[in-house]
């Protein structure tokens, strides 16, 4: 049996299952064989002490820096972007102020133009009324002329006539009382 | 004896496949011996561990892009997620000591994956590997408590808010699952790992049986994805306990 399980060697030493190999029982479960446990430990440690040299030295900061740089940013582009909304508002309220203040212009330009134009026609109409007033009183003299004229022919007529009447009817004409009974005729 | 093992081959298929040789460390370069220096199968294989780490966290940074490449913002991920892991659990103070426990998680979660290659060495199913890892996180822990408390750090087993005559009873208790934290630390990652892998292995022997095989090749499918999620989610349970035993260091006062 002792020899037969040297002669399978290492093949039949792996079979667990058979009872006769419980000498194998190390090989049967390598986690418990002891042989290997300084090998493993000595590798663990060098493994574990570059990886942590590699981790500290290297990677962590690098990576840290990273994330510290890419947090900046973000922080950086949101203040920017608060900045520029802030400037476009500023933007839009001098819009607004110049739109306002254009409007205010015109209105004033248009107030002006208006009262200008007012008082040109205010002036025209003044410079007619002056003018057909001026008219009117050279009429008004004319006419009141023509009227006397009128008034000293009817009275020479009328004085002609009555003198002609007394003389036809026979009698002296008295130059001085047929002026004075035309004067007290016109006067009725 | 010869026919009972073809007999035991042929109703289990186990002599063919041995499920735990994949845990054999071996020299590398020929030979039986296997002293503390002698470069094996382990070196190997942390040395692939170093590699991969190297590659994310060096290689994938190098650019220092502020709109990371994929395999920079993996990096980012992975140390985001062991930062916020040690400040939540143990407080401000605690990141400073963010380094060692990014060591250890970033070593863990690498072997274990490495170790889901076919025909890899998986070292953190080894316990004389989680016990090192394990027992150099107790003895750091316990010096550290009581240089930074003094007397004062064995307040932690001494807990104030139960009743007094309780309080013997349950500071018994503490102690002993005080102890007991390397032991549960290490052998539930080496536990895990070795239990996944020869799972593996006993599906992959039946799989040689064809009557069997499609179920025996959807069940290594299946067993697959969970040692996937187990590898990660071990290297995280190491680590967050890492980060609880820091904690009690840092702050003993429950």
């Amino acid at each position: 049996m002792a020899t037969e399980t040297e002669s399978h060697g290492d093949e039949a030493a792996h079979g667990g299952a058979d009872a006769a190999h419980g000498g194998a029982e190390a090989v049967g479960m390598p986690q418990l064989d002891f042989a290997t446990f300084p090998n493993q430990i000595f590798w663990l440690v060098v493994t574990l002490v570059v990886i942590y040299l590699i981790l500290s030295r290297v990677a962590l900061p690098r990576i840290a820096a990273v994330l510290a740089e890419r947090q900046g940013a973000i922080t950086n582009d949101i203040a920017a972007a608060e900045d520029l909304k802030l400037k476009a508002e500023e933007a839009e309220a001098a819009y607004n102020q110049a739109l306002a203040d254009a409007r205010a212009e015109a209105q004033k330009i248009i107030a002006e133009a208006k009262a200008e134009m007012q008082a040109e026609l205010d002036a025209a109409t003044a410079k007619a009324d002056a003018e057909i007033a001026a008219k009117a009183a050279e009429s008004e003299k004319a006419i009141a002329e023509i009227r006397a004229g009128a008034m000293q022919s009817v009275e020479e007529v009328a004085k002609a006539t009555a003198a002609e009447i007394v003389a036809a009817m026979g009698g002296k004409s008295d130059a001085k009382a047929i002026d004075a009974a035309i004067a007290a005729q016109l006067k009725g | 004896m010869g026919t009972d093992d073809v007999a035991t081959a042929e109703d289990e298929g186990g002599l063919v496949f041995h499920p735990m040789d994949q845990f054999i460390v071996k020299p590398l370069f020929g030979g039986d011996t296997v002293n503390w220096y002698t470069p094996t199968n382990v070196t190997l294989w942390m040395f692939f561990t170093v590699v991969a780490i190297t590659l994310l966290l060096v290689a994938g940074t190098r650019g220092r892009a502020i709109v990371p490449s994929r395999v920079q913002s993996v990096a980012e991920l992975a140390y985001g997620f062991v930062y916020k892991m040690v400040e939540d659990v143990s407080g401000k103070d605690g990141v400073k000591y963010f380094p060692y426990i990014m060591t250890l998680f970033m070593f863990i979660v690498f072997a274990n994956m490495l170790g889901l290659i076919p025909m890899s060495f998986t070292t953190t199913s080894h316990i004389a590997v989680t016990a090192v890892m394990a027992m150099a996180v107790f003895l750091t822990v316990t010096i550290l408590g009581f240089v930074l408390h003094g007397v004062g750090f064995l307040k932690l087993f001494w807990i104030s808010s139960a009743p007094l005559p309780l309080r013997p009873i349950l500071a018994v208790i503490e102690v002993i699952s005080y102890f007991v934290r390397p032991v549960s630390h290490s052998i539930r990652l080496a536990g895990n790992m070795m239990a996944g892998h020869a799972v593996i292995k006993v599906f992959a022997a039946f799989a040689a049986v064809a009557l069997i095989s499609p179920l025996s090749i959807l069940a290594i499918t299946a067993i697959y994805a969970l040692e996937t999620l187990v590898s990660f989610i071990q290297a995280y349970v190491f680590a967050i306990l890492t980060c609880v035993y820091l904690k009690d260091a840092l702050h003993p006062h429950h």
